[in-house]
């Protein structure tokens, strides 16, 4: 039995030889006539590769991307720019009432949605915006640094806890926002069971349902665009960890460095590169939150009853293309330019701060 | 202070369960205030050893002493080493100040002292002027010195250095090697040197050990070893170029060279290996009869290739002994310069 075993095996790698010889003979094959090509081009002085500097070549090959990124991409940016200029433009039948300059940004400006909240409301699209960005994005990267310290340091079933911590990244948001709907539900909901638990009143303790007070379900949104959000950092964070010279660490460890001092003097300046992109690209993300708001409390953005609402930004903007203003494009232009405006404004001023802090 | 290794052994077990010796029973006493290099072929275990020392690696079993402390079982930051890495390790993102400021910043030391005691270390290792710069902005030798002042600013009880030149060019190295015996000389401080380069060994040690397949071979000042080496792998490993080594026969105590009696060895009969240093072959009238094969000018010295037991021997003569149309030489070599050893076990019978 081991002996035929053996032969099939001996006889599956024959045949995986003759299939690696084959190829290998194609190759042979295709490199002569590709060397004979080369050298009749040469001799009529035919040769692309001579004629052509480096870069044409390299932008035929990105050009499929280019295509794709103009259209979708560099189009819409420029034409956005064209569209803040119309006044009442309307989609539907492409009219216009003339031009202005500041008028669509005024609009968007003095909205009582945007940035000042109206005597009846408590928020705004720009103030719950800076509020998950100011929240959600430090506690969450400080998290994400803590857990990759500590998966870092654990030695049995490694691999299994950093599986763990990226399952989140390949989840769907939907999916965990609704799953997050209903872990905050007013009754039977798993947060409130725990919390009764411990003996805290939760009748009528809302979350994301009807008359929940705004900064419950502002903690419930923060809460869930940490945790949506940790993943993808934990893995950036992992991965440059361990890119760290272990003898940086045995030279901390020989000079008696506390464990606090080796992650504060080591540690993070090693991966300070890393720190910062984090720290811009998650910026820039919570500046664009979206459906996390819709996953959790609809497309109106508040929990039915409240006066206030969630709506970031984005929301705000969407609303003048298919929302309750469908159709405004300029409106709509104009709120994507300003909050362009913001993004690059902290963005310097993040690039600004890493000069100093961040080490390459 | 005192060093000693009491029976130290690693074996390193890989997934299939292969058991590797990496350190094999080492039993060696290191003197206090001395520098010694340990030295070996790559793979030997001496990097192993040094890092036991350090605390780095646990040891399978045996024991190491500082002094009179039982540090065995002690984590590395409670044993008061200072270790100078291969690649140095330096820390890319602080300055070199803070790099040398670093050891003393986790110790309780005022802050006055702290920075006077890097100023003093920084002037020791010659690298005074050059506190506010980064690593990267350094040369290899700069680097060298911060990293050994680092080492060296907590007062460190042992000073370990990793290969510490194996990074630097050969002119620098000549230097950095003699700047090593300095400050070690300065400080007074008990020094381990782990080097696979014997020259580097055998001029910067006051005693060295020399180590193949984890086991100790030899633990002697240099110039013992290279003149009376413990056994053939020592032989072999010391001196540039290498020793010859052929196989000779020993009859009626007379050692037999092709088919000549070459000398008389006061030991038994049978077949041993032979060890003749290239330059303690002399040109003498009556010496051993040799045919040229070749003959290379090296400068001040000539080499010249012969057989002896058909295997090609190599003496380094004066060049003024020996001219180029010369078919035949006679050599002599000093009875004492002559080593033999035994096939079985490749130990030194005719010395020490």
């Amino acid at each position: 039995m081991g002996n035929l075993f053996k032969n099939a095996k001996r006889f599956l790698i024959k045949i995986g030889n003759v299939i690696k010889n084959i190829f290998w003979n194609i190759r042979r094959i295709l490199n002569n006539y590709k060397r004979k090509i080369s050298n009749f081009l040469d001799k009529k002085r035919l040769n692309p590769a001579g004629k052509f500097p480096g870069w044409a070549k390299a932008l035929l090959y990105l050009s499929p991307a280019l295509i794709v990124l103009a259209i979708f991409t560099f189009w819409p940016i420029i034409n956005s720019f064209a569209l803040v200029v119309y006044e009442n433009y309307n989609m539907s039948n492409n009219t216009i009432t003339g031009y202005t300059l500041f008028g669509n940004f005024i609009r968007v400006l003095t909205d009582e949605s945007f940035i000042v909240p109206a005597s009846h409301t408590a928020s705004s699209a720009v103030i719950n915006t800076l509020i998950i960005v100011f929240i959600s994005v430090p506690i969450s990267i400080f998290l994400a640094l803590a857990i990759s310290v500590a998966l870092n340091s654990i030695k049995p079933l490694k691999s299994f806890f950093q599986t763990i911590y990226f399952l989140p990244y390949v989840t769907n948001t939907i999916a965990i926002g609704l799953v997050f709907a209903y872990m905050f539900k007013t009754d039977g909901g798993l947060v409130n069971e725990f919390l009764s638990f411990f003996g805290i009143q939760t009748d009528g303790l809302s979350w994301v349902e009807s008359n929940a007070v705004y900064w419950r379900s502002m903690f419930v949104l923060i809460f869930y665009s940490i945790w949506a959000s940790l993943a993808f950092k934990i893995m950036v964070f992992l991965t440059s960890i361990q890119g760290i010279d272990k003898q940086y660490y045995q030279a901390a460890a020989i000079d008696a460095t506390p464990k606090g001092r080796i992650f504060s003097k080591i540690t993070v300046p090693l991966i300070s590169p890393m720190i910062f992109y984090i720290t811009v690209t998650s910026v820039i993300g919570a500046f664009k939150i979206y459906n996390a708001i819709v996953a959790l409390f609809g497309v109106t953005g508040a929990p039915p009853g409240v006066s206030y609402n969630l709506q970031s930004i984005v929301m705000y903007i969407y609303q003048f293309i298919d929302g309750s203003n469908a159709g405004n494009l300029s409106v709509a232009a104009a709120g994507s330019l300003i909050l362009f405006a913001i993004i690059l404004v902290l963005t310097i001023v993040q690039m600004q701060v890493s000069k100093k802090r961040v080490h390459y | 202070m005192e060093l000693r290794l009491e029976n130290l052994t690693k074996i390193f077990t890989n997934k299939n369960g292969q058991e590797t010796k990496a350190v094999d029973s080492l039993d060696i006493t290191i003197e206090s205030g001395t520098l010694v290099g340990l030295l070996g072929p790559s793979g030997c275990g001496k990097s192993t050893t040094l890092f036991m020392i350090a605390g780095l690696v646990k040891p399978t079993t045996g024991k190491i002493f500082f002094g009179d402390d039982d540090v065995t079982k002690l984590a590395p930051e409670k044993r008061g080493i200072g270790l100078v890495f291969q690649n140095y390790a330096l820390y890319p993102h602080m300055t070199v100040f803070k790099n040398i400021l670093f050891p003393l910043e986790n110790m309780d030391v005022p802050r006055d002292e702290a920075f006077e005691r890097v100023k003093a270390m920084a002037n020791l290792v010659g690298i005074g002027e050059l506190l506010d710069r980064k690593p990267s902005q350094l040369s290899g030798g700069q680097q060298q010195r911060v990293a050994i002042a680092r080492a060296l600013v907590k007062k460190p009880r042992v000073l370990l250095l990793d290969e510490p030149l194996s990074n630097l060019d050969a002119r620098l190295r000549l230097q950095m090697r003699e700047e090593i015996k300095r400050i070690q000389r300065e400080t007074g401080i008990t020094t381990i040197f782990v080097t696979h380069d014997q020259e580097e060994a055998m001029s910067i040690s006051d005693k060295m050990v020399v180590l193949d397949f984890g086991k100790e071979q030899q633990y002697d000042p240099p110039q013992d070893m290279y003149n009376s080496p413990d056994n053939l792998f020592v032989a072999k490993f010391l001196g540039n170029p290498p020793i010859n080594s052929f196989e000779a026969e020993v009859k009626n105590k007379k050692l037999i060279i092709n088919e000549k009696p070459f000398m008389q060895v006061n030991i038994p009969d049978g077949l041993y290996d032979v060890g003749m240093r290239p330059e303690n072959f002399r040109v003498k009238e009556d010496g051993f009869q040799t045919t040229v094969k070749e003959i290379f000018h090296i400068g001040r010295d000539t080499m010249i290739h012969f057989d002896f037991n058909g295997k090609n021997v190599r003496a380094l003569v004066d060049s003024e002994s020996i001219n180029d149309k010369q078919k035949t030489v006679n050599l002599t070599i000093k009875t004492e310069r002559v080593y033999l050893f035994d096939k079985q076990t490749g130990k030194v019978v005719n010395h020490g």
